[in-house]
């Protein structure tokens, strides 16, 4: 038999080796996956895990690295605050796609007149939109305590749809032959979100993520607010006899996250995706997640998980092409992280500790 | 010896690792006795109550009831043996009634009109009166306690064992309750009685056990003994004297005028325009049961509730609209009863936890950023001025013994030099030592110059420190009056009297 034994001090060690475990055993039950599915699961880790960044077709996949984790890191920055807080957005992908479009649309307004205004513009346009569709859930719960992880979710499926409508509607390209989507802000200097420098996939986004790495660090180790955010997270009622007001740390929260997921969409839509679709969402707003508690809520953590998921989507896409494995291995590779994430962390909390019989 | 034992220990020991909780213990509690069990907190008292209740198993020794040996694999077990116990926490369903609430603690609780006529008549015997009917919810904390005392006599114990029974009442309500357990004992049940109250052991309680760090150092008969020697026997030396002296009223620093505040939620409280002074130099004591508005009044004098302008002045300046943090930069500091999760974050560490109070007064906090090396040494300061015992300011809170803790929270506030400290329950739960230091770091404090407001149940502790003392009954606050000659029974009466003295209407 054995028990668990509660830990007085949650333990360092673990707190950083649960991941990396974490990680090994996804590698070992997908190998297992794999194995049952009749490929070769030694061959197929290694074009998910190894081939992106040293196989043979290093030189194209390697610049998509940062291209995927600039936004998962961006996105992952500002939820981890919020979950430090216990107040959970889950709905990032949603204030993604609206940031997408409130920043895309300050580019499509302003077409075709050239100024050095309308890229800062749409930043700011992209962040106030991810700020506004976050607010949703926070003065909601604010008001009349509905549950902010049901609203965030939910405004998700609303966000597909406005994209859905936008891309048909009120934004799609008069000159575009009747397809659906918006022009390509890729082909309009002005409002384009350019590869900053040749064949390293960074962008603009890549800077905010990088900016957003430090600031949160600062943030949470240095500042004030950011102990308070803890404090709250931690235990609620000191945080108050502290000074904290629940209600503004709520709008705290939910507004930052959705402000940054609302500037990795806008970064999207003017650079990699180039172009408003109803496909705007691509799921980074809810890999950002496990991003955000694989990298345990850590911005160190954070910028590391997010380089590992973003190779798991490269990696994903070129075990399709080569091996033929079906598109939802990405998603069963991730389910899988977050799953063994979570078991592993038991350990932090709590030691094994063998008993004798009964 | 002699034959009318009860219970019976013989060398007990149960070790923890890194702790020897129990080390050799032996005692036995005979039929019809009380019997006291003393120490300080950590003594041991609640590891040995425990293992009698089957909670716990010792490493060594062997227990005995009745003759029989005592061996309880699990509560039921030892419920079953004849063993009973009332805990200091009640663990009662408030949505459900009296007779609800003891059917859910039987084994085969008979039918419902069955049970309800047994639970009036035991509360009859035992002058305890009780409704089965009534809801927990509407009780008061001693009629609770009611309903987990008769929840234990239903099963006919042969031991009954109390931890820490009178904490939460009033000096009426205890006297009942000795009452009960006087008729109990004239029955032949042997009592084990846990408290930190000398002074009702030495009335109420036939036999004391002394434990000190696990072990038995004493047993005397308390009736013989006074509350001073009976206190040096548990902490093992002389106990210091308080030191009230040279202390004198000034201005007056804190005002509060016709504070009203609806409750917060449903088990909560309203404050009922309370109103108080407080002066330079002064201790107010504010007593009253646990329930009757204590953690309102002082969540509104903290700035976690806000109240209507002009409640709260401290020296003339208006503190009612203003959050925590500038009511501290003001000068008023506030020390909350539940220690783990109000006055610190248990999983932060004791310099993190300087951070929420401490941030403005000692400059740990400058434009926003934290100086973390000066909240480690406003930590490490606060620890070897108050005799923290812990490996150091990096220890987490939750870590900490709950006296050691108490020093902490208390000696944050107090090196921050407050123009005014409300403190509630500074010493629940703390031993005689630790509390005896907290008492007199309140009295320095107001020789100081500060005023000190206490809020506490514990009435020993107000007399002990207070010059005024006042009343929170049902969210009112009585006229303040010195406390000064001021008898137990007095103030029973000003708290409103004994709760549900009154026969139980069926």
């Amino acid at each position: 038999m054995i028990r668990l034994v509660p830990r007085s001090t949650a333990s360092t060690f673990w707190q950083v080796a649960t991941p990396v475990m974490a990680v090994l055993a996804t590698m070992i039950a997908g190998g297992v996956l794999f194995a049952i599915m009749g490929h070769d699961p030694v061959t197929a880790i290694r074009t998910i895990f190894w081939d992106p960044l040293f196989g043979p077709a290093a030189a194209y996949s390697r610049p998509q690295l940062l291209v995927k984790a600039a936004p998962l890191i961006l996105i992952a920055s500002g939820l981890a605050i919020g979950f430090r807080a216990g107040i959970w957005n889950i709905g990032a992908e949603g204030q993604y796609i609206i940031g997408g479009l409130t920043g895309g649309a300050v580019a499509l307004a302003a077409y075709p007149s050239e100024g050095a205004w309308i890229f800062p513009a749409m930043v700011i346009a992209g962040a106030a939109g991810g700020w506004a569709w976050g607010m949703i859930p926070a003065l909601l719960r604010n008001w009349f305590g509905a549950s902010e992880i049901l609203v965030s979710l939910m405004l998700v499926y609303v966000a597909q749809r406005v994209a859905a409508w936008m891309a048909f509607g009120p934004m799609k390209n008069p000159e575009g032959f009747g397809f659906p989507g918006s022009r390509n802000l890729q082909q309009y200097p002005a409002a384009s979100n350019p590869e900053l420098i040749a064949g390293t996939g960074a962008h603009w986004g890549v800077v905010a993520a990088a900016v957003a790495v430090l600031v949160t660090w600062v943030l949470v180790s240095r500042h004030i607010r950011g102990f308070h955010i803890r404090a709250a997270g931690s235990a609620p009622r000191a945080a108050r006899f502290a000074g904290v007001n629940p209600a503004t740390l709520v709008a705290f929260c939910l507004g930052l996250s959705g402000a940054l997921a609302g500037m990795a969409g806008l970064f999207e839509v003017a650079g990699p995706a180039g172009q408003i679709t109803d496909k705007l969402g691509t799921g980074y707003g809810f890999t950002a997640i496990i991003v955000a508690f694989l990298g345990r809520l850590h911005p160190v953590g954070i910028l590391l998980a997010g380089l590992l998921l973003a190779l798991t989507y490269i990696g994903g896409e070129l075990a399709q092409l080569t091996m033929q494995l079906p598109a939802a291995t990405v998603q069963v590779f991730q389910g899988m992280l977050l799953f063994f994430l979570l078991g592993f962390d038991v350990l932090t909390r709590f030691r094994i500790q063998r008993k004798g019989q009964s | 010896m002699n034959s009318t034992a009860v219970f019976r220990a013989e060398g007990i020991g149960k070790s923890y690792p890194g702790v020897r909780a129990n080390d050799d213990v032996s005692f036995q509690v005979d039929a019809g006795q009380i019997h006291a069990l003393l120490g300080e907190n950590g003594a041991g008292k609640s590891t040995l109550v425990k293992m009698i209740y089957g909670l716990v198993r010792p490493d060594q020794g062997r227990m005995s009831l009745m003759g029989a040996p005592h061996q309880p694999a699990d509560p039921r077990a030892a419920r079953a043996a004849g063993v009973a116990m009332v805990f200091q926490h009640f663990s009662l369903f408030d949505a459900l009634t009296v007779a609800e609430n003891i059917a859910l603690g039987m084994e085969n609780p008979p039918p419902r009109r069955e049970l309800s006529a047994r639970i009036t008549k035991v509360s009859h015997d035992f002058g305890l009166p009780l409704n089965p009917a009534r809801r927990i919810v509407t009780l008061s904390a001693g009629e609770r306690q009611r309903v987990e005392i008769i929840r234990c006599l239903l099963q006919n114990p042969r031991l009954l064992i109390m931890d820490e029974p009178t904490s939460v009442l009033t000096p009426q309500e205890a006297e009942l309750l000795f009452a009960t357990l006087r008729k109990l004992a004239a029955q032949g049940t042997a009592i084990l009685y846990i408290s930190h109250k000398l002074d009702e052991i030495r009335t109420h309680c036939d036999c004391a056990t002394i434990l000190r760090h696990g072990r038995v150092v004493d047993s005397c008969d308390p009736r013989a003994h006074s509350a001073r020697e009976l206190a040096a026997m548990m902490v093992g030396g002389e106990m210091r004297d308080i030191d009230r002296s040279g202390r004198q009223a000034g201005e007056v620093l804190l005002k509060v005028q016709d504070l009203s505040l609806p409750a917060p939620n449903a088990e909560g409280t309203a404050l009922k325009s309370v109103s108080l002074e407080l002066r330079a130099g002064q201790i107010l004591g504010i007593g009253g049961v646990a329930g009757n508005g204590q953690e309102e009044l002082l969540a509104a004098l903290t700035g976690e509730t806000r109240s209507a302008s002009g409640t709260i002045t401290l020296e003339g300046a208006d503190l009612s609209p203003l959050p925590p943090e500038q009511r501290r930069k003001a000068g008023l500091l506030t020390a909350p009863e539940d220690r783990l999760g109000h006055a610190a974050v248990p999983d932060f560490s004791l310099t993190e936890n300087t951070l929420l109070t401490a941030g403005a007064r000692k400059g740990l906090v400058r434009n926003g950023l934290i100086d973390h090396r000066a909240a480690r040494s406003f930590a490490e300061s606060v620890i070897a001025a108050f005799d923290v015992r812990t490996p150091g300011p990096h220890v987490t809170a939750r870590a900490l013994s709950g006296g050691n803790l108490q020093k902490f929270v208390i000696g944050r506030e107090v090196l921050q030099d407050p123009r005014v400290l409300v403190v509630n329950q500074p010493t629940w739960g703390v031993d005689a030592s630790a509390a005896a230091f907290v008492r007199q770091s309140l009295l320095d404090l107001a020789r100081q110059g500060a005023g000190v407001i206490v809020i506490s149940q514990d009435l020993d502790e107000l007399l002990e420190l207070s010059d005024q003392f006042c009343a929170l009954n049902e969210g009112r606050l009585s006229e303040p009056c010195p406390t000064e000659g001021l008898t137990l029974d007095q103030i029973g009466l000003m708290l409103g009297g004994a709760h549900g003295m009154q026969e139980a209407a069926l």
